[in-house]
């Protein structure tokens, strides 16, 4: 990881407060279907490599840049750079990418894009981050796979 | 419409199963996977049972598996940058060559027609060629024609010109110049706006089929100097051109594509679980053929399709690989 930060003073955001649990989501003979909102719960407490902040307070993720189609299990999430420059977008996407891959069924066909036009490299990190065997071969790198953990290992 | 029926599930690899190859004789089937494993399956009626397990050939996961054509060796393509050749001198299969120099994963392998040469390419962005003599490999030649990751390398059915497939969008066909002994590119086929993942040779050898993230498959036509319909060529050496574009029914990244050298059926693997068939159209112009889907096999696994190839012997006979850990055989009915 570089020695000095990127973008040394990156904006903050809101979090959004905790899910309430409705009687419905209780009743264990209802079929409840995943949601955009769930799936943001997912990744909004992803660490950012650089930042002791997490994913949603730099506004990375927001729940509105994720959509889901239960019927057809796809979900496509757009992830925002802090910088156009950001050298961490990979890494950013990759990890969204493992979360969702280790918490959802294997079912879902998941997405992991960059916002189109928040990213000098979008292209590039969007084909890298869709390329499965490359995204295999990644998680056999120790270090890589470390810092992967890292990120997404949820702070206490 | 053909129907695709399924005859055996195989389940035997833990993880994903990345490739199945079938013998030359048609006789038996090799898988391999993230397990870092290699199983060789075989008919034990009515089934198709475990014959053989391959383990500690690779620290990593085992990307490709191809038999020889004589079907006495395995190689197989590994993540951990080496490629291993197998054999069964012994009475039973063991690792008794690696192929070291890749800087990093193997991606694919392939032996030449006669058995001679091996490709193999890597994510170091290369195609090397290796010499077989008696059991020992020689480097050949180290291609650096590719700008990134090589996909699929995959040899001339009856000839030394060798095809690989890249993540920089292109194919290029690659054969030794007999004045030097170079090895050299002698064609870039440009038409795929992502990734080609893998190629298929027809029977013949003088069309290629690829297939590509851009969720297309196009159909490639050789033209050699003096061709009937006058298409230009320099330099004496064949042109390929892109005769055909098959769009609009694969949804997801197709990872793969066999060209049935016994029937002309060509199958595709596609990260939306489904495996397709298409057949040339029997009015079809050489120079602008045209395909149907004769067959599309919804949830033919739970999980991306990796892997598709047709039994080189027994027509309608097709075995794929999956992420959800299976290997499948199917038979297709007309």
């Amino acid at each position: 990881m570089a020695d000095t930060l990127e973008n040394i003073n990156p904006k903050l955001y809101r979090k959004i407060d905790d899910r309430q649990v409705t009687a419905h989501d209780e009743d264990e003979d209802v079929a409840d279907e995943f949601d955009t909102r769930e799936i943001f719960d997912l990744i909004r407490n992803i660490n950012d490599p650089e930042h002791p902040l997490t994913l949603e307070e730099l506004n990375v993720v927001e729940q509105n840049l994720i959509e889901i189609d239960n019927e057809a299990n796809k979900i496509h999430v757009k992830f925002t750079p802090t910088i156009p420059h950001c050298s961490m977008a990979t890494l950013i996407g990759l990890s969204i990418r493992v979360q969702l891959l280790r918490a959802l069924p294997s079912r879902f066909k998941v997405n992991v894009e960059i916002t189109p036009g928040t990213h000098m490299s979008e292209a590039a990190v969007n084909k890298q981050l869709a390329d499965k065997e490359r995204v295999a071969a990644a998680l056999e790198n120790n270090h890589l796979l470390e810092v992967i953990n890292q990120c997404v290992g949820i702070k206490c | 419409m053909g129907t695709l029926e399924l005859k055996h599930t195989l389940s035997g690899h833990r993880g994903r199963v990345w490739n199945v190859c079938w013998h030359s004789k048609g006789t038996c089937l090799a898988s391999s996977g993230e397990d870092k494993t290699i199983i060789i399956w075989g008919p034990q009626e009515p089934k198709w049972v475990i014959k053989t397990i391959l383990t500690e050939g690779h620290t990593r996961t085992i990307r490709e598996v191809a038999w020889s054509p004589c079907g006495n060796y395995i190689a197989s393509a590994s993540f951990d940058a080496t490629t291993a050749v197998w054999d069964k001198k012994s009475g039973q299969f063991e690792c008794n060559a690696t192929l070291e120099g890749h800087e990093n994963e193997v991606k694919s392998v392939s032996w030449s027609s006669s058995g001679q040469l091996l490709a193999t390419c890597s994510r170091d962005k290369s195609v090397w060629i290796w010499e077989v003599n008696d059991d020992e490999y020689e480097c050949a030649a180290v291609i650096n024609a590719h700008t990134q990751d090589v996909k699929k390398v995959r040899w001339h059915p009856t000839e030394e010109i060798v095809a690989s497939a890249s993540y920089d969008n292109t194919v290029k066909l690659f054969k030794e110049d007999a004045a030097d002994s170079d090895w050299s590119c002698v064609a870039t086929l440009s038409s795929h706006t992502s990734t080609v993942w893998s190629l298929a040779w027809d029977k013949s050898g003088n069309r290629i089929a690829t297939c590509s993230d851009d969720q297309t498959v196009k159909i490639w036509q050789e033209y050699k100097p003096g061709n009937e319909p006058g298409i230009a060529t320099t330099n004496n050496e064949p042109v390929w051109k892109c005769v055909c574009t098959i769009s609009g029914y694969h949804t997801r990244t197709i990872y793969d594509i066999d060209w049935c050298k016994t029937t002309g059926l060509l199958v595709t693997a596609c990260g939306d679980d489904i495996i397709r068939i298409f057949k040339e159209d029997n009015d079809s112009d050489p120079h602008q053929p045209s395909f149907t889907m004769v067959c599309s096999m919804d949830n033919a696994h739970t999980q991306d399709v990796n892997c598709v190839q047709w039994n080189p012997i027994l027509p309608g006979q097709l075995a794929s690989a999956s992420d959800d850990g299976l290997v499948k055989i199917w038979f297709y009915n007309e």
